[in-house]
């Protein structure tokens, strides 16, 4: 596993009062976990006994590039792509919403191909290179399909828009954005509570009909 | 989600010594198992991941086509082959889940995947297939997606694939391979109905593995038709769903072929309006004949009697699209 930053360990008050918000809710939730957790194991993690309790579960190597950077971690079979995105490698800008592979939130490619990284245990990508929302931008250079969500305002809320902008890359690379019709239905595996379905339609038309390279 | 032993068999005969244990499960898309497994619906203690295995091909043979379990759901819909020999299988597929869902799903997981029912995915309920012998929530509950037909006293739910309604209806043979060897199962044949064991969703025996299906060639091209009716316009399950395959000469039916889904346990044939069909002439009368033959037995549970109506408007509708008179 990738070593997380120090800010994130429990016990560091320094770097805690500077933590950021993100890093505040990774505290909490860690402290719920904790709470919920059988006395024995919460008192081998007060002794600072952590390491060996994860040592207690079987991990397995997981090989994998994601956006264009090899990792080489060891993870819980049971621990989904999308978890071991956010929590092991920081990259949060794929999100976590209905968790069953219902609402398309956590969408990324995996070979080229968009899926659902919440219903894709992460041993299953073993070799295999992802793409998350933060590989679509060359630098500071947003990603045609970006701009386009921007200027169309294919968003409100923006908690769908991360999985709607990798599914909407992925429409048009594989011709299926060739009317409003077909893209409503190749985009239908992307839920937006907000509704902003025919601002997003409109993003991809005029990134598809653009011809720019996406 | 429980923790689980996690095994990749080298060869598919590695992995059938492998299944067939109780507690192991195999993995391929996961779609389905996946959330199973986190909603704590099954908590297997082995996986077995079998998708390296080389079972991905689609090809033509000397009677038919073949395809691959692990071939995926997204791969095949689009298929120059599968187009053009099967279409109606291609549209079933394109009718199911999301682009996403089928860039993962395999034709073996599909027919593997278990009902929706809400009874059966909440835990806190009681349901037979889930737990045997707890009891049936839908039957008095919320069952307004559940069967009219070939449900029994003990389970009500219904069969949520597309892709299995056309293969059904396009007389496919499952391939499966064990530690015995090869055995061979026509498609209508492979999942079962609930009777007394709803925990039994097909007949593949334990330490079974799919290894792909055969759909024997057919002159239906020209006039097939998936039809499904859901909820919303796409991304959900049939209430209701029709395939429909004719083979047409000078406007009169030489062959039918019909299956519905959303409506039983299992892909529900609709023999006897097949038989209805044969030579006579392509018309909305004859179709709605048709489809009056078929709803006969069919029952409903309370939420789920509009299907009674809109099975037999969908077998009609499905029929005329396949016939081209729409």
């Amino acid at each position: 596993m990738e070593s997380k930053n120090s800010s994130n360990e429990p016990g560091n008050e320094e770097h805690l009062l500077e933590s950021t918000r993100r890093g505040f809710l990774k505290q909490s939730t860690l402290l719920a976990a904790i709470a919920l957790t059988p006395a024995p194991v919460v008192e081998a993690a007060q002794s600072g006994l952590d390491e060996k309790i994860a040592e207690l579960y079987e991990k397995v190597p997981l090989n994998m590039e994601v956006n264009g950077v090899r990792h080489q971690l060891s993870v819980e079979p049971r621990a989904t792509l999308l978890d071991i995105l956010r929590e092991q490698l920081d990259l949060t800008g794929t999100t976590k919403r209905c968790d069953p592979g219902q609402c398309g939130a956590c969408t990324v490619h995996v070979d080229g191909m968009r899926v659902n990284s919440c219903l894709t245990l992460g041993v299953i990508v073993h070799g295999k290179k992802i793409t998350t929302i933060e590989g679509l931008a060359k630098g500071d250079q947003l990603h045609p399909m970006q701009e386009a969500f921007i200027k169309h305002d294919g968003f409100q809320c923006g908690y769908c828009t991360p999985g709607q902008i990798m599914s909407a890359v992925a429409c048009i690379r594989e011709g299926h954005a060739n009317s409003e019709t077909e893209i409503r239905e190749y985009m239908s595996g992307n839920i937006c509570r907000c509704g902003a379905y025919p601002n997003i339609v409109n993003a991809i038309q005029e990134v598809k009909e653009g011809g720019q390279q996406v | 989600m429980k923790q689980f032993q996690f095994v990749r068999p080298a060869t598919q005969q590695a992995a059938i010594a492998v299944i067939g244990k109780p507690g192991t499960k195999i993995i391929a898309g996961g779609t389905n198992l996946v959330d199973l497994m986190k909603r704590g619906v099954t908590a297997p203690d082995k996986l077995v991941d079998i998708n390296h295995l080389p079972l991905n091909t689609i090809a033509p043979t000397k009677t038919g086509l073949h395809i691959g379990a692990l071939a995926l759901n997204s791969v095949v819909s689009e298929n120059k082959t599968v187009l053009e020999k099967q279409p109606l299988l291609s549209m079933a597929l394109k009718a199911g889940a999301s682009p996403q869902l089928r860039n993962m799903a395999t034709v073996g997981g599909n027919m593997m995947q278990r009902t929706r029912c809400t009874y059966f995915y909440d835990t806190t309920m009681p349901c037979n297939k889930r737990e045997p012998g707890s009891g049936c929530g839908a039957m008095e509950g919320y069952n307004r997606m559940h069967a009219i037909f070939g449900a029994s006293e003990k389970c009500i739910a219904v069969h949520p694939s597309d892709m299995c309604v056309a293969l059904a209806a396009l007389d496919a043979t499952v391939i499966v391979s064990g530690k015995k060897g090869e055995r061979r199962i026509p498609f209508t044949e492979f999942h079962r109905l609930p009777g007394d064991h709803p925990e039994w969703d097909n007949h593949l025996a334990e330490g079974e593995l799919i290894t792909g299906v055969d759909i024997p060639d057919n002159n239906f091209a020209k006039n097939s038709y998936y039809l499904k009716v859901r909820d919303r316009q796409s991304y959900a399950f049939a209430l209701v769903s029709v395939a429909a395959a004719l083979e047409i000469d000078n406007g009169t039916i030489r062959k039918a072929s019909l299956a519905m889904g959303g409506v039983a346990h299992k892909p529900w044939r609709l023999t006897e309006a097949e038989k209805s069909l044969i030579g006579k002439p392509v018309s909305e009368e004859t179709f709605k004949q048709a489809a009056e033959i078929a709803m006969q037995g069919a029952k409903a549970y309370g939420n789920n009697a509009f299907k009674l109506k809109l099975a037999p408007a969908s077998i009609t509708e499905a029929l005329k699209h396949a016939a081209g008179l729409v």
